[in-house]
Formats: structure tokens, sequence, C-alpha cells
């Protein structure tokens, strides 16, 4: 049955349909609890959501612009391309979005130390960077895998003051890093305040993180009715755990004649286990505090997965979107490894803009789409990250020396 | 009248006898199928009153790095659910009395299927779950139909579960309650016996299940401490610690595997069994 709305979940228990939900240690639960109680009352404070407007303006550099990409638009020869820049964002992506609001949460809890996971490392930098802004001691994991592909974050993260633990349990990447987070997270459970990067985890994460990067998607309504006159008729975003993605889809849920596209990281295809599409080739499982679609065997042994992209490098996916699939809202497709890379060297080319390979993936989607779609339609894209954090890594492909 | 289950008639048993239990765990599948088997079939020989039977998972998110190592041996090994279940039965053709304990996290039962679970997990002879990542708040996943198969629910009560919150976590508990002595993961930091009595004291005022003390117990002499003011005492990295120090270069087993362990429960059993005896002048 369609519901009246798919902007109400999750209900009061943290389920959005069957996904969603709080399944961590009787250790953190109590946490938990009190860090909903929180942020149901900061959500009820004007004065939260005016420090938080007041940093969008000052600190982040919000709104991003929504750009008209008219030579990519011609290249393609069918609709007309949009980007949500939000990789001009300070720290160059959308994470700084959930940060922000995160630590001014941590501030009114009265933590007194901050730990963060992070894939791509641009979760790290942002929590990094609020940590210094805030005066917070910082505590990064990361798979150890990631720090090596992903070094000029790391080298970021130390600048800024945050200490960062290389995880090497599993294949160190964002899993390992988030299973380790979750570990110091409950030894220090008194005075630490973990930051979780993306829209999944233990309720009220999902929604908690989705509500901070909203102000993408309310944003993007407002500029394309400036630009346009009227809604998009397509929104495309890349999702690893999918927290750009929810923020561009989100305020837009309701509106019907938008059709909202997710990208997942088909990796080297979807054949094998090498890959990240969690939602197209996965089933539902429990991990890391909510039931959501994973990668993983017929004894629920949760795969590694794999990506070209540290940030999509995750076998799972933030619970509102399984239930947004599971409802069919939202199509969510695969794009693999050499599709992106295509992608990069595209958008660089046409547009002089070097995108990080996370939204190259949603990118790819679009050269797919765009020439198949009339020229008068609208595709709105997440530009939600910048390439410079890339480069060695496909440089290294492109047989550069660098 | 409820038929009794073997853990009650085991714990009634030790309340005869005036002395805390011993707790063990082990990961099943570590560092093989038959090797493990082997071990399982020994605890109770060599003093475990009731044992805990690890089920590999993939992230075990509460585990210190001992467990974690013992569950990729496991699982490298090519231990699944089904072979665990195999050999509760194989335990249950030798032992019709040892309590026996499944632990582990809720996606590979999840996956297996609740209700298929629980019945092969009841036919194989499984007296109680533990299941970290499944708080009071979920009950309804699988702590309230084990109780309808007849499977206990042994919870977690922790340093973080203060008085308000006690009663939703005994709720639906069967068995005993397993107290987690330090905020943190399994195999590291070890509680202070004084501040264990005082937490098992208030966790009595709550119920009448019997407490038995978890994390951080390694040697004979913690167990008798601890166990002094406790129903029993659970002790499982360090048991998964003597396996792999008994392993061979090549991570086989070897001779002396099962002895290693063996060695260690003789060890933690003469220390419960003097826990509670005065100390001599």
């Amino acid at each position: 049955m369609k519901p009246n709305s798919y902007r109400t979940g999750p209900d009061e228990r943290g389920h959005f349909g069957m996904f969603g939900g709080r399944y961590v240690a009787e250790t953190l639960m109590p946490l938990i609890l009190e860090l909903d109680e929180a942020y149901e009352a900061a959500k009820k404070d004007p004065a939260f959501h005016a420090e938080i407007a007041h940093l969008h303006t000052h600190y982040v550099g919000r709104p991003s612009p929504l750009y008209f990409a008219e030579r990519l638009t011609a290249h393609l020869g069918g609709a007309k391309i949009y980007f949500k820049r939000d990789e001009l964002n300070h720290t160059g992506s959308h994470k700084i979005n959930n940060c922000l609001g995160q630590i001014l949460l941590a501030k009114r809890m009265g933590k007194t130390r901050i730990i963060a996971e992070t894939g791509a490392g641009q979760h790290g930098v942002a929590s990094a960077t609020v940590c210094a802004r805030f005066g917070f001691p910082c505590e990064v994991y990361m798979g150890a895998t990631d720090v090596q592909r992903q070094a000029p974050n790391v080298f970021r993260m130390k600048l800024l003051g945050a200490k960062v633990h290389p995880v090497t349990a599993g294949h160190g990447t964002l899993k390992d890093a988030m299973n380790e987070a979750l570990r110091d997270w409950v030894t220090n459970v008194e005075n630490t305040y973990y930051l979780i990067g993306t829209a999944a985890g233990p309720h009220p994460y999902p929604a908690m993180v989705r509500d901070f990067q909203s102000i993408i998607g309310k944003e993007v309504r407002e500029q394309i009715v400036a630009a346009e006159g009227r809604l998009p008729d397509v929104l495309v975003a890349a999702v690893g755990g999918g927290s750009n993605a929810i923020g561009l889809f989100h305020p837009f849920l309701d509106d019907e004649g938008i059709s909202i596209i997710g990208v997942e990281a088909g990796g080297r295809g979807l054949q094998g286990k090498e890959h990240c599409a969690s939602l197209t080739a996965g089933r539902p499982g429990v991990l890391h505090g909510n039931r959501t679609y994973l990668l993983q065997d017929d004894d629920g042994q949760i795969f590694e997965g794999h990506s070209i992209s540290a940030g999509l490098d995750y076998p799972g996916i933030g619970p509102e979107h399984s239930w947004l699939k599971d409802s069919g809202r939202v199509e969510y497709v695969p794009i693999t490894d050499d599709e992106t890379l295509e992608a990069f060297q595209l958008l660089t080319r046409t547009e002089g803009i070097i995108p990080a390979l996370e939204p190259a993936h949603a990118l790819a989607h679009v050269i797919k789409i765009a020439p198949t779609m009339q020229k008068d339609q609208i595709i709105v894209m997440n530009l939600c990250g910048r390439g410079d954090k890339d480069v060695f890594t496909v440089g290294k492909i492109l047989g550069f020396d660098l | 009248m409820l038929p009794q289950t073997r853990i009650d008639a085991r714990v009634a048993a030790l309340k005869a006898e005036g002395r805390p239990a011993l707790v063990t765990f082990v990961t099943a599948g570590d560092p093989d199928y038959d090797t493990s088997l082997k071990v399982l079939k020994a605890l109770p020989k060599a003093g475990a009153d009731i044992v805990e039977f690890g089920m590999p998972f993939s992230d075990p998110m509460a585990e210190g790095p001992p467990i974690q190592a013992a569950t990729l041996r496991a699982l490298n090994g090519g231990q699944t659910m089904v072979r665990t279940l195999e050999m509760v039965r194989a335990f249950r053709k030798e032992d019709e009395t040892t309590p026996l304990v499944l632990m582990g996290y809720y996606n590979p039962i999840y996956i297996y299927g609740v209700e298929r679970f629980l019945a092969d997990a009841k036919a194989a002879g499984v007296d109680g779950l533990i299941v970290v990542d499944l708080p009071p708040e979920e009950d309804e996943e699988l702590c309230l139909p084990a109780l309808k198969a007849g499977v206990s629910f042994i919870r977690l009560a922790t340093p973080t579960t203060d008085d308000k919150r006690l009663p939703a976590v005994l709720a639906n508990t069967s068995g005993f309650v397993y107290y987690v002595s330090i905020t943190g993961i399994t195999g590291t930091a070890s509680a202070d016996p004084t501040r264990v009595a005082t937490a098992v004291k208030r966790i009595k005022g709550h119920t009448d299940l019997p407490v038995m003390v978890g994390f951080g117990v390694k040697t004979g002499e913690q167990a008798a401490a601890i166990g002094a003011n406790a129903d029993g005492v659970v002790v499982g990295s360090a048991l998964v610690n003597a396996i792999r120090d008994s392993l061979g270069a090549d991570g086989r087993p070897t001779d002396g595997t099962v002895g290693a362990v063996t060695r260690l429960v003789e060890e933690l059993a003469a220390g419960v069994r003097r826990a509670r005896s005065p100390a001599p002048a």
C-alpha cells in the first residue's frame, strides 16, 4: 500500500517500515536514549536552529550554488543538467552539514570528547574541523586501506588536531572503522559523543543525519524554482551510507512527478563480490545498530565490498533508503568503477570541475539518462564532494607518476 | 508447573553446594570443528558449570582483540550456524545436564530464520541465548519468540544500566543475568571486585535470578575474588587466548590445544570453589 506521505518516518522506535531500529549493546542503549531525548529537545529550540543557520552562512558558505552545467548539457544533447555544488562547502563536501549539527548537540549534552569513523576521509576531515572550531578533542577511526589511499585527508585531519587510528581488522575499510568506533564508544561511553557520518546506525542517527543534510534539498527547491520557475524532473545522487542522497531527496519525496534515483557503487560488476551495491544485490539484515539491506552470505556474515571510491566502500546503506527502495519511491542503480572514471574525466574537461569519485558515480548515471530525455526536462544532481582527495587514486589508475 | 530447565537445575545445585558457578565461553569452530568440539566436551569435565558457545559473526562490535581473533579463526575454518548447532547436538549426546548457552550477534540468527533457529536450537539441546545487539527495545525480534519456544533469553546488564532502566532489562530475562562488569569490550580491563559486589547487590534488589559476572576475569585468583559476591563468574577471552597460544606456527591446533584450555578451566574452577571459604589465617 502506498503511504500518504514518504516524509513522516521514522516512528518513535526508529523504524522506517521494517528497517531501522536500535540494535545495540546494552552499555550503549541508555546513551542512545539520552541522545534521542537531547535531539528532540534541540529540534524544538529556535536557538539551536539559529546557531546552525549562522554557521551555515558564515562558516560553511551556504547556500551552495545550484549550477547549470551548460557545456555538459550540450555535450550530452538531452535534459538540462544542474549540479547542487555541495563540493564548494568548507572542507569540500556535504559532510560538514551533519558535523555542525551534531557538534552543537554534543556541546548541549555536555560531552567532552568526539569520536568518528571515516571512509574517504571527508567525514573525518569535517569532524576534525568542527572539533577544532568548538575546541573538542577528536579521534577518528579509519580503515588502514583507506589511510593509504586517502593520504591527503589523513594529513588534513592531523593538521586539524585530530588523532587518526588506522584500523587493520577485516579489510581495513569503512565497516571495520565503524566497528572500532563502536568499541571505543562502549568503552568511553560517559564522556564521549560518537559523531556518525552517514544516515545509518541506531535510531536517532539515521533521522538526525537526514535532518541535518536536508538543507541540501531545501535549498534546491528554492534555487530551481528561481532558475527555471518549476521543480526538476529527476534527482540523482550517489549512495554509500546515503547521507548526501537522503539530504537531497527527502524534501522532494512527496512530489509525485519527480523521479528520484540513487546510484550505488557497482565496483567491478555485480556478478562477484567486488562491489558495494547493497540495495541492488544485498538482502535485509542487522548491522551497526539498524536493519537494512546488507551484502552478506547465506550464513549472515557480512562482506567487505569493494569500490574505487572509499566513501562508498560500505556493505550496508541507511535504513530509510532500504524503505524507499521497497516502497518503490526511489530507484537505485549500480555504476561500475570504469563508468565512474569516465564520468570523472568528462566533467573535468567539459565544466572545469574535478568531482570526488562518489558523485562521479551519480554523474555516470546522469550521462546515461540525460541523452534519452527531452531538452526541456531538468535533472538535478548532487555534486556532493570535490575530487582533490582522489587525484592520487585516479592518477595511479590512469598511469600518471605523481 | 513449568519443567525445570538445565540452567535452573544447575543453579539450584550450586546454591546447595554454596559456591558460585564457573561459566566458560569459547567460540564455536575455533580453530576448527574437531578441535572445538573436543574443547567443548572437555569443559564440564574440567570444572565448567555452564558453557557459553560463541556463534561467530564477521562484525563482533562488542569484542576485544582475543574474541575477534577467535571469531576470525573459526570463520576461516569454515564455521557456520549449521555447524554450530551440529556441535551442540554432538555435545548433548554425551552430556545431558550441563547447561549450554549460545552467545553472539543477531544477524546470523536473523538470516537463519528466527523460527527455524529456535526450533533447531531447542532440538539440539540449547538452553539459552545471549544476543549482544538485542536490547529490550527489540524484544519482539527474538526474546519473546525464544521464551515461547522454551529457550531462556539471558540479558546483559552493564554499569550504564541504571535503576530506572533495570526493570525493563530484567523483564523478559530468564535463566540468569549476565553482569558486564566494565563499560567496554571483552578481554580488556578488569573490574574492581568491590565495585562488582555493589553492582551485584543493586541488581539482586530487582530480581531473584542469579547474577553471573563477566568481562576481564583471567585467573583463578580473580575468579575467587569476583565469585565471593556473585552467583557466578564468566571467563571467555582468557580461554580463547589459551587456544591461540597453543596453536602451531601454521595456525593449526596442536596436541596441547585441548589441554591448554582445560588447565586454565581447572585453575578457574578451583578459584570459584574457594571463593566463599574464609581466607586462611
